[in-house]
């Protein structure tokens, strides 16, 4: 591939298998260097699992796998030495202050005392942790932990960053300052490979996005050729009986029905005149409807409209 | 660097995280230190009394009774101290490995094996320590050591080559553990083997099958080559035993748990 001289990240033909049950099931992508690549999926759907073999923490069973021109394979030594990994799980030492922390991974880049407490200084006053500095890291809060996580991941200057789930069980307002955080980097030039279960977060922060279904990629694209792949969310309707959503199933085209529930969902796009028109067939039918609800597309839309079926159900399945 | 400084340098800078993980974890060292200590406590003046009684073969620098059954014991307790040690080292790395720190650790550029090379170092320290606390203990207690300063370089020098060797082979077995918990109890059978040793009575008073395999298992000759260095006892053939056991059984451990190292995947 041509690009690949500008390409920071290069995915060709990945599979990975445990035991009999294939996680990745050959995955292509590449990332270009200085864009921010959003993995967009459910629970089980191998994000982890893609982070986990680009940052050289497993191997994969086939494919290829170059990140910075560096084959995670032969040279995983240049790879680490580009990269930096924040994944779901705090990768701090609780027993030491956050200070102490930073300034572990400080001596392990080997920079020197001088360069090495500048950055230290540098990265707690950015990330907003020089009052709890001298804290013991047990006693940070959960979105604390993940700034002094991904400042940890900055020390080295990596050029390619690779964020598993950065917002996960964050509260909205640690969740807003890790985004700007993540903006902040973006701004400075590094490639930023990020996976996420919320298509709001890819949307605000991704150039390109690529959804992954069972182990496949299903759908890329920026988001606005995403976006307009999903019928424009749709409207939810709750009946008191299951004659009345049939009936309304009957009436309504594009309608998926759930039985147990009683709901339908409806592809509507939200304009005044598309609703007007939905209430118009129901009151043509003479159905009774208990609830209505507008809903703006979410990675449910993406997935139902890209895989026919729902995140629910592949949480179910794995 | 070559790749041989940086392992060297990381090492060093992984082990002065653990060494101020222990200081932050102080009651881990005191636990490891205070079973030696009730041992000693224990034998000499509960048992001492009427063991030394039959050991009068076994006493050595003219002693007899309760103390010189402390004479006898000591060298025996300092290995036990040893034991005790390495099932930190277990812990801590388990610790490690079953943290989200360790992950963070592989995917950066560290010298091949400073990972472990730091623990392997911070528990030598504390190792050492630990033994520093528990024979001044049992010198305040009357143990009387006779060895000039070549015998007591010898004796240390064992002292740490033997708990090299076991410190790798805890650093294994910390490694092979799922849990922490498994790696707390894993490393439990090795404070069991100085009862099946020479450590608390000479092998010659036991039946003869525990007495073989007390004979040909590495705590006989390190205790009798070290209670030789301290007290003036006889020790033969038992120092090339010594070395020999130490000198393999710190091989064997460091390639095990760099396989383990190496292979471990993250859960």
């Amino acid at each position: 591939m041509s690009a690949t001289s500008q390409s920071a990240i290069t995915v060709t033909g990945l599979h990975k298998s445990y035991g009999a049950t294939p996680v990745l099931d050959g995955v292509d992508f590449t990332v270009a260097t200085g864009t921010v690549f959003a993995l967009l999926g459910p629970n089980g759907a191998g994000k982890t699992t893609i982070v986990r073999i680009l940052s050289t923490l497993i191997p994969a069973d086939a494919g290829e796998v170059l990140v910075t021109g560096h084959d995670v394979r032969t040279a995983p030594d240049g790879v680490r030495s580009a990269i930096g990994v924040t994944g779901q799980f705090s990768a701090v030492d609780d027993l030491l202050t956050g200070r102490e922390n930073m300034a572990l991974m400080a001596a392990l880049h080997h920079l020197g005392r001088a360069a090495g407490e500048a950055r230290v200084n540098e990265l707690l006053e950015r990330f907003d942790l020089t009052d709890a500095a001298e804290r013991p890291v047990s006693t940070y809060s959960g979105g604390m932990r993940r700034r002094l996580d991904l400042a940890m991941t900055l020390v080295g200057s990596p050029q390619v960053i690779f964020l598993d789930e950065p917002t996960t069980g964050l509260d909205p307002r640690s969740r807003r300052t890790m985004w700007d955080s993540i903006r902040d980097l973006v701004a400075s030039g590094v490639t930023i490979f990020l996976t996420t279960q919320y298509l709001d977060e890819a949307d605000e922060l991704a150039d390109r996005i690529a959804v992954l279904d069972r182990g496949r990629i299903v759908a890329e694209g920026t988001a606005d050729e995403l976006k307009r792949r999903i019928p424009g969310g749709h409207v939810q309707l709750e009946f008191p009986t299951a004659e009345a959503l049939d009936a309304a199933t009957a009436v309504l085209e594009g309608a998926a029905g759930d039985e147990g529930r009683l709901v339908l969902r409806v592809p509507n796009d939200g304009s005044v005149a598309a609703l007007r028109n939905l209430l118009a067939r129901l009151d043509d039918a003479d159905v009774d409807v208990e609830r209505l609800s507008m809903h703006t597309p979410d990675l449910d839309d993406v997935f139902f409209a890209v895989t026919g079926h729902q995140t629910t159900e592949e949480v179910l399945e794995r | 660097m070559t790749s041989l400084a940086y392992t060297v340098t990381d090492s060093t800078i992984l082990l002065r995280r653990n060494l101020r993980r222990l200081r932050r974890y102080p009651s881990l060292t005191l636990m490891l230190v205070g079973m030696p200590i009730v041992f000693l406590l224990l034998f000499v003046y509960v048992f001492g009394g009427q063991l030394s009684h039959g050991l009068s073969g076994g006493l050595s620098g003219g002693h007899v009774g309760r103390a010189g059954y402390l004479n006898y014991l000591t060298p025996g307790i300092l290995l036990v101290t040893v034991a005790a040690a390495v099932q930190g080292t277990a812990i801590v790395v388990a610790m490690d490995m079953t943290g989200g720190i360790i992950d963070r650790f592989r995917t950066m550029s560290i010298g091949r094996g400073a990972v472990l090379g730091g623990h392997v170092l911070a528990s030598m320290i504390q190792t050492l320590l630990s033994i520093a606390i528990v024979l001044a203990v049992a010198i305040a207690l009357g143990f009387r050591p006779t060895g000039n300063v070549l015998h007591w370089l010898a004796a240390i020098g064992l002292i740490a080559l033997f708990a090299f060797a076991l410190i790798w082979l805890a650093a294994a077995l910390g490694l092979a553990a799922k849990s922490v918990e498994t790696a707390s109890n894993t490393p439990m059978f090795l404070t069991m083997l100085p009862f099946l040793a020479s450590s608390f009575v000479p092998v010659a008073t036991m039946p003869i099958v525990l007495r073989q395999f007390a004979e040909y298992q590495p705590f006989t000759p390190v205790t009798e080559t070290l209670r030789g260095l301290l007290t003036g006892t006889h020790i033969g053939g038992n120092a090339i035993g010594a070395v020999a056991w130490s000198v393999g059984l710190a091989a064997v451990s460091y390639l095990w748990a760099m396989r383990l190292y190496e292979q471990r995947q993250p859960s």
